[in-house]
Formats: C-alpha cells, structure tokens, sequence
C-alpha cells in the first residue's frame, strides 16, 4: 500500500496535485508533507486530482482540511477532482462538500479556482 | 467466493496487529474480507472497511495506545459484529452528535463520528486493567433484530 503524489503546473499560478493509492494513517504524511512544499513556495491556488484514490480515511480528510486552511489564509482555494461513489460519500456525510469544491473534471476545477 | 453465512454459529476471525499505521491496511482488509463472506452490499462493506479502519486509527493516535490491537470479527446470519480491542487505558468519545457539519466537528473527531454513521451499532467498554473494547455492529439490511 503506498500513495503516490505528482504535482503538475498549470497556467496562471495554479498547481495540480493528483494523487494516487490509499491515503489513511500510514501514507498521509506524504501527502501532507508534498501540499506543505507547495505552500511554502507560495502556491495557494490548488486542483487535488483523487480520481485514482481508492481509499480516503479521516487523516487523509484532516491533510486536505488543514491544506485548505493554510491557504485560505493567503486568500487561496483548493478544488478537488472526484468521481468515486465511495470517496464523494465521505465528503457527503462528514459535511465537506460544503467547504471544498469538489468537481467531475480538471477542467471544471480549473475553471473554478480563478 | 461470495457465498452468505448461512449457518448458525457465528464464524470468528481474529487478528492481532501491531499498534503502528503501517498495520491498519490489513486490519480493514481483514474485516472488510469477512464482511463479504455475508452479504452486504459493496457500499456496506466499505462502510465496515472505513469503520475499523478508523478504529484501529483512534487506538494508534492516542498517547496511551497498547502495543497491540486485536480485532475481532464474527460473521453472524443476520449481522456482523466486529470488536476492537485495545489494552491502553482510555476510552474513545463516543457520546457525540450523530450529525455535524464541519463547523461544528474537530478534525480530530472525524474518525469517531465516521464510525458512527457507517455502523448500526456503537459502543465501547473501558476496562481499568483490561483495556478498551470498541463494538461495532453492521447489519445485513431489511434486519431490524
């Protein structure tokens, strides 16, 4: 079981992270440590691309919250990319559909973060 | 193999992992394999996978946690019923809202009230010699009893 994180460019100031594997309490050091490079560098407008998490538990939701946070504090957003029925139902009952914005597509969360 | 318990002695697995995150991927593949001995759902048996998961991970995160964690799964005809015991001394908050929104919940919550929601049932025993008991019960749907 790992987590794999690549984090792409996009245009304007805007940074893609996808993620990719299980983010629970082994692995989501790595994705916290990887959103708090970027940060540090100042990227504070973010797309998180879950579509090939297979698994989310409350640390990999409390890496993403606290992302959220820091950057929010710089006047930036995160958006996320997720299709899976599995993922979106834990954003749904734990309430944070309503604070992150969550999209089918890149594109679409491109397009919101500006 | 995807066949439902149809007997009536529960089938028992148990599993003792060490208290360490590198362990949780196997105790919710242990649980999440025995709850599709019966049969729930797919969603149901996530639903079990995130519930122990988050188990395991509420015993490891807390200062006091037991060297080990064992979890115990029975497969009954009518339900599944799964128990997470751990041998340090504390208990788990479980007496919070069913229903929170963000606002409302800590991060440090979220674990406890996912458990919550996924399973039917929910209880705990802190035992001062003994440990922590957390019993999770999920039910096979259309069984009220």
């Amino acid at each position: 079981m790992d987590i794999k994180v690549n984090v792409r460019q996009a245009p304007g100031d805007c940074y893609l992270v996808d993620l990719s594997g299980e983010i629970d309490v082994y692995t989501s050091p790595k994705v916290k440590d990887a959103l708090g490079d970027l940060i540090d560098r100042g990227v504070y407008h973010l797309v998180i691309n879950l579509e090939k998490v297979r698994y989310i538990d409350s640390t990999g939701l409390g890496v993403l919250i606290g992302g959220l946070k820091r950057v929010r504090e710089h006047g930036g957003s995160v958006n996320l990319v997720c299709t899976n029925p599995q993922i979106k139902k834990i954003f749904d009952i734990t309430g944070l559909v309503k604070i992150f914005g969550i999209y089918e597509n890149e594109d679409a969360a491109m397009k919101a973060l500006v | 193999m995807n066949q439902a318990v149809e007997h009536a002695v529960p089938e028992v697995v148990e599993l003792r992992i060490p208290s360490r995150p590198e362990w949780v991927a196997l105790a919710r593949l242990a649980a999440a394999t025995v709850a599709n001995r019966l049969s729930f759902s797919i969603d149901e048996i996530e639903d079990v996978r995130l519930a122990v998961a988050e188990a395991c991970t509420a015993v490891i995160q807390h200062e006091s946690h037991g060297e080990f964690i064992q979890i115990t799964c029975e497969a009954l005809a009518d339900s599944l019923r799964v128990r997470v015991h751990d041998t340090g001394r504390h208990g788990v908050h479980l007496n919070e809202r069913q229903r929170m929104n963000f606002d409302e919940a800590r991060i440090a919550g979220l674990g406890v009230f996912l458990i919550r929601t996924l399973m039917d049932e929910v209880s705990y025993d802190v035992h001062p010699q003994l440990g922590t008991d957390l019993l999770m019960v999920k039910r096979l749907a259309g069984r009220t009893d």
